[in-house]
Parts: C-alpha cells; sequence; structure tokens
C-alpha cells in the first residue's frame, strides 16, 4: 500500500470535514465549490482503489486478509459520493454537516485500511 | 375504481397534512435528520459487512461477541429504515429501537469493563463504543432526542 497516498487522502477528507463543518456553522449548505472539493477526495480515493488492486493483483498481500482490505477500500470510494448525494437533497445547513461527518469517517476508514494492510490490531 | 380513488384522496391527504415545505415524506428524515439517517446507514453498512465478515470466516473464536455484533447491525438497520421511512408508526418504532440500542450499548460497555475474559475480540459496543470515537453511546441519545422533537403535534 502507498502510504504517502493514504496520509494525503486522510489529511484531504479532514480538510473537506472542517470546511464543509465551516459552512454548517455559518448556516450554509454545500455549495459548487465543496462539490469540486468532494471530486478530489473521490478521485483520490479511486486511485488509492486502483493501486491497491494492482498492488494485490501483483502477489502482495494485506496482513489481515484480502477481503477485509478490499471491503474497507469499496467503503472508502463511496463514502463521499453518498454523502455528496445526501447534501444535495438537503440544501441546508444539515447537508453540509452529513459532509463533514462523510469526511470525518473517511479519515478514520484510512486509518483503519493502514491497520489492515500492516497488521497492526484487530 | 372506487378503491383506488379513495387512495388518491388519502394520499392527498396526507400531502397537505406536510404542505409546510418540509414534503409529505415526513420531517423526521430530513434537516438534524438527515445526518442521522446518514450515520446510521454508516453504522448499519459498517456493523452488517463486520459481522457477516466475522461470523462466516471465524465464529468459533469469539461467538458472544460476533453474535452481539450482529444483533447491533439488525438494530441499525431498523432505525435506519424507520427514519427514513417516517410516519409515526415508524416513529414510535424507531423510539424503541433507540432505547434497545441505547441499553446495549450501556449493558454490553459495561459487561466488557467487568469480564474482559468473555471478549476475545471487540464488538461494536465494546467500552462504550470507544473503537467508534464513541458514537455508538452518542447515537441513540441523539436520536432519540430528534425522534421526540419531531412527534407530531397534530
Amino acid at each position: 500500500m502507498l502510504t504517502p497516498l493514504t496520509v494525503t487522502l486522510a489529511v484531504a477528507a479532514l480538510a473537506l470535514a472542517a470546511w464543509c463543518g465551516h459552512a454548517a456553522y455559518r448556516d450554509q449548505p454545500t455549495k459548487d465549490w465543496h462539490f469540486l472539493g468532494m471530486a478530489v477526495v473521490t478521485l483520490l480515493a479511486l486511485v488509492q482503489l486502483v493501486i491497491g488492486i494492482v498492488q494485490l493483483a501483483r502477489g502482495q498481500e494485506p496482513a489481515d486478509g484480502t477481503l477485509l482490505f478490499v471491503s474497507y477500500q469499496i467503503g472508502i470510494v463511496c463514502c463521499v459520493p453518498v454523502v455528496a448525494l445526501m447534501s444535495l437533497t438537503e440544501r441546508t445547513r444539515w447537508g453540509s454537516l452529513t459532509v463533514a461527518a462523510g469526511a470525518l469517517v473517511l479519515a478514520v476508514l484510512q486509518v483503519r485500511l493502514y491497520d489492515i494492510w500492516e497488521g497492526v490490531g484487530a | 375504481m372506487p378503491e383506488s380513488s379513495e387512495r388518491g384522496q388519502r394520499l392527498a391527504a396526507r400531502y397537505q397534512q406536510g404542505g409546510d415545505g418540509s414534503g409529505r415524506h415526513s420531517e423526521i428524515a430530513s434537516g438534524p435528520g438527515r445526518l442521522l439517517v446518514t450515520l446510521y446507514g454508516i453504522f448499519t453498512v459498517g456493523a452488517s459487512s463486520r459481522s457477516l465478515y466475522q461470523l462466516s470466516t471465524r465464529l468459533h473464536e469469539a461467538p458472544l461477541a460476533y453474535t452481539l455484533s450482529a444483533v447491533a447491525a439488525v438494530v441499525y438497520a431498523f432505525i435506519t429504515l424507520a427514519l427514513v421511512r417516517g410516519g409515526e408508526g415508524a416513529r414510535k418504532a424507531a423510539v424503541v429501537c433507540c432505547c434497545l440500542e441505547l441499553l446495549g450499548v450501556l449493558g454490553v460497555g459495561t459487561w466488557t469493563l467487568l469480564d474482559a475474559s468473555a471478549f476475545p475480540d471487540a464488538t461494536v459496543w465494546s467500552r462504550y463504543g470507544m473503537g467508534y470515537l464513541f458514537l455508538p453511546l452518542a447515537l441513540p441519545v441523539t436520536g432519540l432526542w430528534w425522534l421526540r422533537r419531531s412527534r407530531r403535534t397534530g
């Protein structure tokens, strides 16, 4: 697994969470710029998925099992698009807060993904 | 067709009930409820895939923990559905489930602290959900508060 990308993705997700959290604080719905941010994070997640699949295909194996690793990667890719849709149908501050929550979850999943690859903890 | 027109009238009446712009879809799933639905959805996916994986690959290692995770997954799924569906019946069902969930978190949380040996592996509700940023504890409380607030006064 590419650790720099994992860190980048986690930081980008946290930034997105802070940004959308700020929008919610100012009582604003998500706007075009926020969606651009979500697109960037989703794109990074897709790149991570592709790299992960390539590494698996080359015979590298996650310490906690391939199935678990792939499930987490799929979850990571779906995370932001789902909350983005939610915020499209909820044009209030609560939509922004939903995106912030989804981005936070993504950041946490990055930590878990790293653990699964390295075999730290459960 | 008398039946269908009757049904149409009922639907129209229901539509007008929520005619303040929040829509007929009941206000449970909008506003703060939207955030709640999302979080419950995430926990449903997380808990159910986790317990499916654990139950199917290594049930013998920690049967109690994995079964409890599965129970948690079912509770989460039910609350998510109830919140999305809306309506008075679903609201009541969601209240019951949120209470169940709160009892589960408190019960299992205390249990894991008192008798750690019964749990070779963690559940979602271990140590009051500490591994999940205490969200499993915060969710039912927020859920109950929201369900109470959005109770229809009509």
